[in-house]
């Protein structure tokens, strides 16, 4: 079991350039059913892509692949024709709000938003044009969705990743990564590992999927990376205190960031001395959630989390 | 992106928001010479002189060289003796203003230097209030916040009398409705003509605000004139960077000169930099990843040089310019480069750091810890470069070697 994606996702690929086409070849080496692509002046056309199978992904496939996915004009021809279930938009800032309404207005259930640098107004109208429709977005300035062995979406190296259970949910990147990695090198695995992204107005926060990660009868604890800014993590905790059944282990960034400057992700500053780690650190403690003292620590932190529930 | 007062005096003028009259001065000479127009323009004989720097706390901030002078001046010396008296004491005060160094509660101890002066008409104050606009995260939407206590810090009104800053969200579909002008206008205690000018003033800046795609907008104080109309009688601004590729006018309007010159260099090859006070200098791929190494070296006694996130598109030639922007500070005793690659490739950093090297030389340790995409590679790289490099095994390992070594 898994949360948000699995062997049976159909992916749609919107925004075929250099870096999502080199994504979407990824996805397909890894064994994600990539079905369609969205590219206006491509439409009619198919993407071939070609090459070695990465065997971290879905099993027992052969060692080379070759896979034409067609390109469609619009979103809504391409779900039509391909029954697409999921979508990963990789289309450049100034366009990307245009291709999340696009996919809402198709009813994909969900939409995955690698984009970093989306204007903030653009997402707080999206935001708005996604009120009462039935579309998840995650993302955007995310790594992606991944659930081990069976559908990898995004940008993250899929090989760190081995399925087990925990869910693992994040704000960063490369912090993802690294508690992948740890998970997989102490043996517990992943479930679905999800980032929710760095942006200040995001779709899938924290609590969605905390919630998903409760109600999944494999995932038996869940990692929760967060950073300086806004008060995410200390909704989280709110949260947590009430309604979760298993054990969170959790990482802050950013205690030594200081304030007012804007740690590279455009959410993650300090502004009018609210959204410090410490804050965050101390509602997470006070939830009863294990927090690593360095990155390093996160998988003994599950561990001791674990054994501590 | 941060502009000056002025600029976003002036942006608020071009969407019709009331502000003083004002003009800008970067000489003594400039600023005498706005003095005559000012007055008799406005009828006000009083000149206001305000240095423009990228922080707030300037009324309350004190030159370096004249501890006694504040950042803001009320001129009043033409109320007796005309526009004479008023020029005369201008001259005065922007020969030691210009040039000199401001410090306020934002510039830290070692304060910001004073190149821009705005020389504003005098208001006949009746009122002062607080009025903001920000991005409220919880609800995403920008939210309007408006208090009583004009001219006081927003958090200490947040922290001492929370029942005082009245808010309302702003439906994005919808800007800011009518009945929510009103509500906050009356909550300000406004009436007859100035609740009139504060409906129309909330309604155009809340307005301008969704336009202009600002980060923030604080206006501390907004006046009610005795006249009966509100006005912006300071303003600041800020944007969101991602949004100025539709604002060219606003990317204009940077100011260079009032950010850290490595910042910029940074910027220029699409690194994130802060520099900080610390003497280990950090290269590393990802911001969070960025921020957590700075965590983790102070975990184990070391301070941070920096935040450095390279980015995920980074080539050979960027991490080569971050590689020498660390080796620049003269604080820096030795480097950590912490990569996790995903979208970054571990041998591109691999390759950067060997070319910088080369180029530059190393006089301080190296520690390096290489993970994720091509690390085989990368690594590789690193060890037949033949440079003195210490491997770590991950990052915690990594931070404590370098800490270790620079000691």
């Amino acid at each position: 079991m898994s949360v948000l994606v699995n062997k049976d996702t159909r992916l749609l690929v919107q925004g075929l350039g250099r870096f999502g086409h080199f994504h979407a070849d990824k996805s397909i080496a890894y064994g994600t059913n990539v079905v369609a692509a969205v590219h206006p002046s491509k439409a009619g056309q198919t993407a071939i892509f070609e090459g070695e199978t990465d065997h971290s992904g879905v099993p027992n496939r052969a060692d080379h692949y070759k896979e034409e996915v067609p390109i469609f004009a619009t979103v809504k021809e391409a779900v039509a024709k391909t029954n697409a279930n999921a979508t990963v938009i990789f289309v450049p800032p100034p366009f990307a709000a245009d291709a999340i309404m696009e996919a809402v207005e198709a009813e994909i259930p969900l939409i995955i938003t690698i984009t970093e640098g989306i204007p903030i107004m653009d997402m707080v109208k999206v935001k708005r044009y996604m009120e009462g429709k039935s579309s998840r977005l995650v993302g955007p300035n995310c790594p992606g969705v991944i659930t081990p062995h069976e559908c990898r979406i995004g940008i993250m190296p899929g090989y760190i990743h081995k399925a087990g259970k925990i869910g693992v949910v994040s704000r960063s990147g490369t912090l993802t990564y690294e508690a992948v990695f740890q998970l997989t090198n102490n043996g517990l695995g992943q479930t679905t590992a999800i980032g929710i992204g760095g942006d200040p107005v995001n779709g899938t926060n924290f609590i969605d999927c905390l919630t998903m990660f409760n109600d999944d009868p494999e995932t038996k604890g869940v990692i929760m990376i967060g950073e300086i800014g806004g008060s995410a993590e200390e909704e989280a905790a709110e949260w947590i205190k009430t309604n979760m059944t298993k054990p969170v282990a959790a990482f802050i960034a950013g205690t030594t960031a200081p304030k007012g400057k804007r740690m590279g992700h455009a959410g993650a500053i300090i502004s009018g001395g609210k959204g410090t780690a410490a804050d965050k650190i101390a509602a997470l403690e006070s939830a009863g959630v294990v927090v690593a003292q360095t990155p390093s620590d996160m998988g003994d932190a599950m561990l001791e989390a674990i054994k501590k529930s | 992106m941060k502009i000056h007062e002025f600029q976003a005096k002036e942006l608020m003028k071009q969407k019709g928001i009331a502000v003083p009259l004002g003009k800008l001065a970067t000489t003594v000479e400039e600023a005498v010479a706005a003095v005559k127009p000012l007055i008799e323009a406005s009828g006000n004989k009083v000149v206001v002189v305000k240095s423009q720097i990228h922080a707030g706390g300037r009324g309350k901030g004190r030159f370096k060289e004249y501890p006694e002078l504040g950042g803001v001046n009320v001129v009043l010396d033409g109320l007796k003796g005309g526009i004479e008296a008023a020029e005369a004491k201008v001259k005065e005060l922007a020969s030691k203003m210009l040039g000199s160094t401001l410090v306020t509660i934002q510039t830290g101890p070692e304060g910001k230097q004073v190149n821009k002066l705005y020389i504003e008409q005098g208001i006949d104050i009746a009122k002062e209030l607080y009025l903001s606009i920000v991005l409220d995260r919880i609800q995403s939407r920008n939210t309007v916040m408006a208090s009583t206590e004009g001219g006081t810090e927003i958090e200490i009104v947040a922290e001492e009398s929370p029942e005082k800053i009245l808010r309302e969200t702003i439906d994005p579909a919808i800007g800011l409705a009518s009945f929510q002008a009103n509500r906050l206008a009356l909550g300000l205690g406004l009436s007859g003509e100035a609740l009139k000018s504060g409906k129309k003033f909330l309604l155009t800046l809340s307005n301008a605000a969704a336009a202009l795609d600002t980060d923030l907008v604080e206006i501390n104080p907004l006046v009610v004139t005795k006249q009966g109309q509100v006005m912006a009688l300071d303003g600041k601004m800020s944007f969101d960077d991602n949004a100025l590729f539709r604002h060219k006018d606003i990317a204009a309007m940077r100011d260079i000169s009032e950010e850290d010159p490595a910042e910029v260099k940074a910027g220029e090859y699409g690194l994130n930099f802060i520099k900080l006070d610390g003497s280990i200098g950090c290269l590393v791929n990802g911001a969070g990843l960025a921020m957590a190494t700075m965590d983790t070296i102070k975990h184990v006694g070391g301070e941070p040089a920096n935040f450095l996130d390279v980015g995920g598109g980074a080539t050979t030639e960027n991490v080569t310019a971050a590689f020498k922007i660390i080796t620049e500070d003269p604080n820096v005793k030795g480097i950590f480069v912490n990569i996790f690659g995903g979208i970054m490739q571990c041998d591109v950093i691999a390759e950067g750091v060997v070319t910088a090297v080369k180029e530059v030389g190393l006089d301080v340790p190296l520690v390096v810890r290489l993970e994720g995409t091509n690390v085989k590679a990368g690594r590789k790289i690193i060890d037949e470069s033949g440079l003195k490099v210490v491997s770590a095994v991950d990052m915690k390992d990594g931070a404590q070697k370098i800490v270790e070594l620079a000691k």
